[in-house]
């Protein structure tokens, strides 16, 4: 039997849903049996929810003061605490899990697997290599423990459950540092769908030219209900925040329909939007390299196309 | 001395179009160029800059793999390392043994920064700063894009999903790079001269007391599952009735 611990990810009062991802990346493992372990200063919201998807057996509540951020340094030797008896330790591939992971592995002198894109048993993983020009199966020898992140755009989300799994409080006992100190965080409040999660994603490169002209990719995605993504050459121009980068350094995203109006489509992008179901594509050059890989592609100057798209939709509401 | 420690990894160039071995076993590398990982010239560059500063006094360069990574070391001493460490292996090395052999470098050099780049661009691992932080028991201030010294801390702006983060650490610590950093100076001519006359001391890996055996094994490499190219439409309206076909608007 395959003992997972999962740590969870959220923002004190929400799950992250990369977390429900990484349930289903466990559940493909045999015999898997499931904990989620949720470290937050009150856990009590994020638990309840983390009890009632399907799969999760069990759910380890580590509430601690000193949780009130997620700072690896200090979350670490937690995880290390709770992990004794797991065979495997999971956490998403996002920036939390993967600052985090590789702190736990060392402590635990674990080898780690980045970025597991597919679980094929206890011991057999495959994952992406060279920005996903090659995947690789990896074989963990039986025995040792390893610690894994998720590829999110790998997994859908596991669903609620019929039935809540326990919910255990658990002490901290390991020495927490405090070397590291959180001191601010500044989230670009927004109303549109989350980029990692959204079903649209309306993305923007160099082409734009101007933080101003990006808005002009605002007001279609606002139109669409799409989140906004952007080229890494948007995000260095200051055209967008660094939050929107969609690649292999960016966000890895895997929605419906991706839009990518004025991106050349550079491998380092590619990686992110692979596991798109559609990706659209306008861009003034034929040759461009998004072509390629594009199932709808238009050539054209996306300053006129982008308002014609908006007003087509509209006139067709 | 205030030094910082700065490791880089040879890597396939990220320019070069990746193929697989058509037996599997990994990716072509003969005849391809090889650079320094764009993370840790970017790493390499922030401690030029610290230096610069006058916040810190010395920057050595580190290294682990087979004799052909002291090509990365002099690239490095050319844009203004002031020596280098080859840690010398043919071996294939992973994260957390890269970790542990650094670990004996910060043990030798003592620095007060040890800054490596976010992720290598062949195995995608983003893992060794981290596991070199929780070895050495120092705060870990990975993917920064901005970095400030004063006294004995740092304070440190991380790209992270929600937006930017920012940490202060005690030093010594540990910085992990992203792209936003700064943007590597170029190296010039006479610099690749000068670089020639700088220390650069090689070590054996197996010397280190350090067990080199790779936990993983890599079974078999495959290329991804290729999209093919889709149709091309005319204008504005044609892709709209595309969308709306596919049920997709
Ligand atoms: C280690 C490393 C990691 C990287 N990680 C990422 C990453 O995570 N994400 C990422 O995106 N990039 C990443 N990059 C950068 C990547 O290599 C490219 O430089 C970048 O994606 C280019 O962005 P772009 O397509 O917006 O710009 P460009 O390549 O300059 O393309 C602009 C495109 O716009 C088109 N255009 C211009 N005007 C118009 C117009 N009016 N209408 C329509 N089309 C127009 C042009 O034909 C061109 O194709 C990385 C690079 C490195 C080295």
């Amino acid at each position: 039997m395959s003992k997972i611990l999962i740590v969870a990810e959220h923002d004190g009062a929400k799950l992250n849903p990369a977390t429900a991802k990484c349930v289903t990346c466990a559940r493909a493992i045999p015999g898997a049996d499931i904990t989620v372990a949720v470290f937050a200063a009150d856990g009590a919201a994020v638990a309840a929810q983390a009890a009632t998807l399907a799969g999760v057996a069990k759910v380890l509540r580590v509430d601690h003061a000193a949780n009130a951020q997620a700072l690896a340094a200090t979350l670490a030797p937690q995880v290390v605490q709770v992990a004794a008896g797991y065979s495997h330790v999971f956490g998403p591939s996002t920036t939390f899990g993967k600052d985090l992971m590789p702190r736990v592995a060392a402590l635990l002198d674990a080898p780690q697997l980045s970025d597991v894109m597919a679980a094929e048993g206890a011991t057999r993983f495959r994952r992406p290599m060279y920005a996903g020009n090659a995947i690789v199966t990896v074989e963990v020898p039986a025995g040792t423990r390893v610690v894994a992140t998720v590829r999110t755009a790998s997994f859908e989300a596991a669903a609620a459950g019929a039935t809540a799994a326990p919910v255990e409080g658990v002490a901290v006992t390991a020495e927490l540092p405090t070397h590291t100190r959180f001191v601010s965080v500044s989230a670009a409040r927004s109303d549109r769908p989350d980029l990692q999660t959204a079903s649209r994603v309306v993305s923007g490169g160099r082409a734009l030219g101007s933080a101003d002209n990006f808005k002009l990719l605002y007001g279609l995605a606002d139109r669409l209900g799409a989140a906004v993504g952007a080229s890494r050459a948007a995000v260095d121009a200051g055209y967008a925040p660094n939050d929107l980068q969609v690649g292999q350094t960016g966000k890895i995203i895997a929605p419906e329909l991706y839009l990518a109006f004025g991106i050349s489509g550079a491998i380092q992008h590619l990686t992110g939007i692979k596991d798109a179901r559609t990706i659209v594509a306008v861009n003034k050059d034929a040759e461009a390299p998004i072509f390629e890989i594009a199932d709808i592609g238009l050539v054209g100057d996306l300053f006129q196309i982008v308002p014609e798209i908006e007003r087509l939709i509209g006139a067709n509401d | 001395m205030k030094r910082i420690l700065v490791s880089i990894k040879r890597v396939v160039d990220y320019n070069v179009r990746i193929r697989v071995k058509p037996d599997g076993t990994g990716v072509v590398t003969d005849g391809v160029k090889m650079s320094i990982n764009p993370f840790d010239e970017i790493a390499l560059e922030e401690a030029l800059r610290i230096k610069e500063k006058g916040l810190a006094e010395e920057v050595v360069v580190a290294t682990i793999g087979p004799a052909d990574c002291q090509q990365q070391l002099r690239t490095a001493l050319a844009m203004g390392a002031d020596r280098a460490l080859h840690v010398q292996t043919d071996a294939p090395i992973e994260p957390p043994v890269a970790a542990k052999l650094l670990r004996k470098l910060v043990d030798k050099e003592q620095p007060m920064l040890a800054i490596l780049g976010k992720q290598a661009i062949d195995d995608d691992a983003s893992q060794t700063g981290q596991m070199l932080a929780a070895l050495w028991g120092r705060p870990q201030a990975t993917f920064a894009s901005k970095v400030e010294l004063a006294g004995d801390k740092a304070t440190v702006t991380r790209e992270v999903d929600a937006g930017l983060e920012t940490l202060e650490v005690e030093l010594p610590a540990v910085i992990t790079t992203d792209l936003r950093l700064n943007e590597p100076r170029y190296v010039k001519l006479p610099d690749i001269m000068k670089a020639k006359k700088k220390p650069l001391e090689t070590l054996d890996a197996a010397s280190l007391g350090v067990s080199l055996q790779p936990a993983l094994q890599l079974v078999k490499f495959e290329a991804p599952a290729t999209r093919s190219r889709g149709v091309m439409v005319k204008d504005a309206r044609e892709l709209v009735d595309a969308l709306k076909k596919k049920g997709l608007l």
